[in-house]
């Protein structure tokens, strides 16, 4: 009878917090859309701006998120160019190079990487920048493109893992067979593993940049600011949608900036779920060929 | 037989050109930790490791303590934790089937949405919604409190959890399944007196691990915690973490002994982040020589 007892506790116990995860993501996700639907169009991304002049450039904006949006991209863009060669390398040379105990010491340096918090992250960045100045470049300050290395260092161990997992999920006879029609190493992982493990990777690497576009602690350390216009080099300080949300969230004045809060985090959401639905598609697309 | 040579070269020099990624990956921690260390070093003169290790901050009065910080980081990760875990077990639970099964694939499916949800679009409506309701329902007190911090955290760090349990289950497999059904246990037996004892570290990792986002996580508790330098004595104070604390002294360019409390600080988060991984790690390899 007490047993009997105990598992209905359990059993309801269950329901309910599934109920409750839900229902936290429901009425999240439905807030945010009920309050940021309103607001997206033209005005939201231009501000009384004229789009056309406004996307060249020749127009500031003010009271629109273009120039942040601009900025996120330009971020994960140069973030992705740092990061997706490296990572895809060290990810290839750890599956099908390295030797069994060099494949744990790496690992683990990675595994280690991974755990490091982004706020940490941006930390170094700052470190980074105040050691150039003392030493070689007097004139460094915090910019775009330390943002985009920064950036790049955070997400490189995830992209590294994920190539790591796909090359060693693969079969092992798609091995012997590159071997065995007289394919050098390096032949046989450009033409035959890699080409196999590709929609695995490319997952990681997508989610890789979605992790780098929502990001908002190393940015905030490493030159990101309220109002700078489009991003107009490497090395200028830039906006970005995540920093354009933690100011409006600290400080909204009126009811038309909380507006463009959730405007600009529906836009966020909208841009992360995208990408995260293309990483979550491409990777069982992956497991299932290779499920056999 | 030249080319033979001039092929065996290229091969080397791709090969070294993968091993430098897989180094860089590896080694870009120590990286990291040496500019920690480096721009630390100044505490290491007499009186100055006492300063920052005091229980005090109070800049005017030239205390820079960074003790309550730890204390409020580890209590709102914490708090996080005991909140986050036995949810997680009640909806891997449901999916396991205590739920309906036509209910686990879209149960799932949502919980790998939420690894999507940017973790600043999490605060910035948990500034509007959560914050007003909780002050209401403590009657003014606890609106920017450890509370709110810790239940939106919470949510952040669940799917970490539900996606490793559901995972180690998952692979245990149809054999549990059958001995299970053979002894005549019913299906919350099976979940609750056989799943999760056989699975104990798994449970132990899952929880490692979403204990290192929730410590590593700086835009919740910046947004939320309240940010106040004091010794928490209620879970509806308000509490600074020391991410919250690097973020919060860089934005407001203080001079020296402040600087030197944000690299004390973030070189705590990095100790501790690791020696989760490597708490990790060890358990694995303990696991795995067992299995052996």
């Amino acid at each position: 009878m007490r047993r009997r007892l105990a598992d209905r506790a359990l059993l309801a116990g269950s329901w309910v917090s599934t109920g409750i995860i839900l229902a936290a993501v429901l009425v999240l996700v439905g807030y945010l859309a009920s309050r940021g639907g309103g607001a997206l169009g033209l005005r939201l991304l231009f501000g009384d701006a004229d789009p056309l002049a406004a996307i060249t450039g020749r127009q500031p904006v003010f009271g629109g998120i273009w120039p942040a949006l601009a900025g996120t991209c330009a971020l994960v863009l140069v973030a992705s160019c740092l990061a997706i060669p490296v990572g895809v390398a060290s990810g290839v040379y750890l599956s099908e190079y390295a030797s069994h105990r060099l494949q744990i010491i790496l690992g683990f340096g990675v595994d280690l990487l991974a755990s490091i918090p982004s706020i940490v992250m941006g930390l170094f960045g700052f470190t980074l920048i105040i050691f150039l100045r003392r030493t070689i470049l007097p004139g460094a300050n915090t910019s775009l493109i330390l943002a985009a290395g920064c950036l790049a260092v955070l997400v490189l161990p995830g992209i590294s893992r994920a190539t790591y997992n796909s090359l060693a999920g693969l079969p092992d006879s798609l091995r012997l067979t590159g071997a065995g029609i007289g394919l050098t190493r390096w032949q046989s992982v450009t033409r035959v593993l890699i080409p196999a493990g590709s929609r695995g990777i490319l997952s990681g690497c997508i989610l890789g940049i979605g992790r780098a576009a929502e990001d908002t602690a190393v940015i905030l350390l490493t030159g990101v600011v309220a109002t700078s216009g489009l991003p107009r080099g490497l090395t200028e300080k830039f906006e970005a949608l995540p920093f354009r949300i933690y100011v409006l969230a600290s400080e909204h004045r009126d009811r038309a900036e909380l507006d463009e809060g959730f405007g600009c985090a529906l836009v966020l959401l909208l841009l992360t779920a995208a990408l995260f639905a293309c990483a979550f598609w491409l990777q069982r697309s992956f497991e299932r060929k290779w499920s056999r | 037989m030249n080319g033979a040579t001039r092929r065996a070269r290229r091969e080397r020099w791709l090969e070294g050109s993968l091993l430098l990624a897989a180094l860089a990956s590896a080694c870009a921690v120590l990286l990291i930790l040496a500019f920690l260390v480096y721009f630390s070093l100044p505490l290491f003169r007499p009186g100055a490791i006492a300063g920052i290790l005091s229980g005090r901050w109070q800049p005017v009065g030239g205390e820079f303590g960074i003790l309550p910080m730890l204390a409020g980081s580890l209590l709102i990760a914490s708090l996080a934790l005991a909140i986050a875990f036995p949810l997680a077990l009640g909806v891997c639970a449901f999916v396991q089937g205590l739920g309906p099964p036509a209910l686990a694939r879209p149960v799932l499916a949502a919980v790998h949405f939420m690894t999507s949800i940017p973790t600043i679009v999490y605060s910035f409506v948990s500034v509007i919604l959560l914050v007003p309701a909780l002050r209401s329902a403590f009657a003014g007190r606890g609106g920017f409190s450890i509370l709110t911090a810790s239940l939106v955290l919470s949510v952040l760090i669940l799917p970490t959890i539900v996606l490793l349990v559901h995972a180690s289950w998952s692979g245990l497999g149809p054999s549990v399944r059958m001995t299970c059904a053979a002894l005549g246990l019913s299906r919350t037996q099976e979940i609750f007196r056989v799943l999760v004892p056989v699975s104990s570290r798994s449970l132990v990792v899952a929880a490692i691990l979403a204990l290192g986002r929730a410590l590593g996580d700086t835009m919740v508790s910046l947004l939320l915690a309240g940010n106040s330098p004091q010794w928490p004595s209620s879970i509806l104070d308000s509490a600074r973490t020391l991410t919250a604390h690097i973020a919060m002294v860089l934005a407001v360019d203080s001079q020296s002994p402040a600087y030197l409390s944000i690299f004390s600080s973030g070189l705590i988060l990095l100790l501790v982040t690791a020696s989760l991984t490597l708490a990790v790690r060890w358990i694995q390899s303990a696991a795995g020589r067992r299995r052996r």
